[in-house]
């Protein structure tokens, strides 16, 4: 398969991208790994007519430990946040969820700024960063503005970034020893989640989210009520799809997902001590 | 557009359409047909190569990506007639039928080899979940994998 044809141009830095951004606008799309982007292009579901290689931009791969939070730059890629000990140490649930996407090759690849902006409801990054309430920073050529990732996923594959931004860094706030727990459900390894549950717990609250059961990764804001107000895990996993409309498709049935969705939260609150 | 790219050792330069995929690229522009296409939708990892030293699959990168870069396909593991100890293992073991996946497994293998010297079982399962094997070789495989990372390969 053979996406249609595009113009293809390199940035060498942050500026450079942008500027391209803002000539071409909607007509260009960004390539990082490509491990989104490239797939659609090929089945010709996307077919932009410009793509702005940021592939290079060593300076968004990082990952600094930032004192209250971890600053993971756009650019890392998923087998970096894999390894990372930074992220070993302080978020945990975010480093475990990278070692769940795709495989090998997709992870020596693929970028967490790529997946985000990419911002698949199946994809299981977005849910770990909106249970750990992350924020995003985007740059455009007016400057620089934080999203929260709770207002960051507006639709399906659609996010707040405006044509002429670009995802720059992802803050996540570090666990401080709160208990965490991740589930992916698939039929195959190295798939997408059927529905996948990303949580953790501390002495202060809870995030808990959901990968797979709505246009959007969402927040199962009626299991960190439940949890607030002292509910066990398995009492609080009874909410778990509470004012949910998951889709349907050749794998799973709303309510199958709904079903799957109780026993995956149940899981990960037990794994993570609730 | 103007490339260029280290395959095996050995620098090729092609004036290249953009969209391009680096499969096509490598087999059509530099002949190495070793490199296998499967699925074409980055599933079943037929299409395994290294970039700089990583596998990756080869269908879902553009070859302008890889300009500049270092590219090693199934054909520059083996040095002269002496298989790399990777090939060799799969050929003692038994780890192939038709042949068709072991291109894309054999580099897989190597490189996960290089991030995990000494795998468990499960280590290696999970380690080629991204390649596929439709005659369900999987079991001679691992043996292979594991006996590589052993050094029980001559």
């Amino acid at each position: 398969m053979i996406p249609v044809a595009f113009e293809y141009a390199r940035a060498g830095s942050v500026d450079e991208a942008l500027s391209l951004l803002g000539e071409h606008g909607d007509d260009a799309k960004l390539l990082a790994g490509g491990h989104s982007l490239l797939p659609l292009m090929k089945l010709r579901l996307a077919a932009p007519a410009m793509l702005v290689d940021i592939g290079r931009l060593n300076e968004l791969s990082y990952i600094r430990d930032a004192g209250d939070h971890v600053a993971i730059g756009a650019l890392t890629r998923h087998r970096d946040i894999e390894i990372s000990d930074v992220l070993a140490q302080h978020a945990p649930l975010l480093s475990h969820t990278a070692e769940h996407v795709g495989d090998n090759q997709v992870r020596h690849r693929g970028t967490i700024g790529g997946s985000v902006s990419h911002a698949d409801p199946a994809s299981d990054l977005p849910a770990t960063l909106l249970a750990m309430g992350a924020t995003l920073v985007a740059r455009s050529a007016s400057g620089e503005r934080t999203i929260a990732a709770t207002d960051f996923f507006t639709g399906f594959l659609e996010s707040a970034l405006e044509p002429t931004e670009l995802l720059t860094e992802i803050r996540v706030p570090k666990l401080n020893g709160a208990g965490w727990g991740f589930q992916k459900f698939n039929r195959r390894a190295q798939d997408w989640a059927i529905v996948g549950v990303s949580a953790w717990k501390g002495a202060n609250g809870s995030g808990v989210a959901l990968v797979n059961m709505g246009s959007t990764p969402v927040r199962a804001s009626a299991v960190e009520a439940a949890l607030a107000s002292g509910a066990s895990a398995a009492d609080a996993a009874e909410h778990a799809a509470d004012g949910l409309e998951p889709p349907a498709d050749l794998n799973a049935s709303p309510e199958y997902r709904r079903h799957l969705a109780k026993v995956l939260v149940r899981r990960a609150l037990e794994a993570a001590g609730a | 557009m103007k490339i260029s790219v280290e395959v095996n050792g050995q620098t090729y330069s092609h004036d290249v359409e953009p969209r391009l995929l680096l499969v096509h690229y490598l087999r059509e522009s530099c002949g190495l047909t070793g490199t296998n296409i499967g699925c074409d939708t980055s599933s079943c990892g037929a299409c395994t190569v290294h970039l700089n030293g990583e596998s990756v699959k080869s269908c879902t990168m553009l070859a302008v990506q890889a300009d500049g870069q270092q590219v090693t396909t199934i054909e520059g593991l083996a040095t002269g007639d002496e298989l790399h100890p990777m090939q060799q293992a799969f050929h003692e073991n038994h780890a192939l039928q038709c042949g068709y996946c072991t291109p894309g497994m054999v580099m897989a293998a190597v490189s996960l080899i290089d991030e995990i010297p000494n795998p468990t079982e499960q280590d290696v399962r999970i380690g080629l979940e991204g390649n596929l094997c439709r005659c369900t070789g999987y079991h001679n495989i691992v043996k292979a994998v594991l006996a590589y990372a052993e050094g029980g390969a001559k």
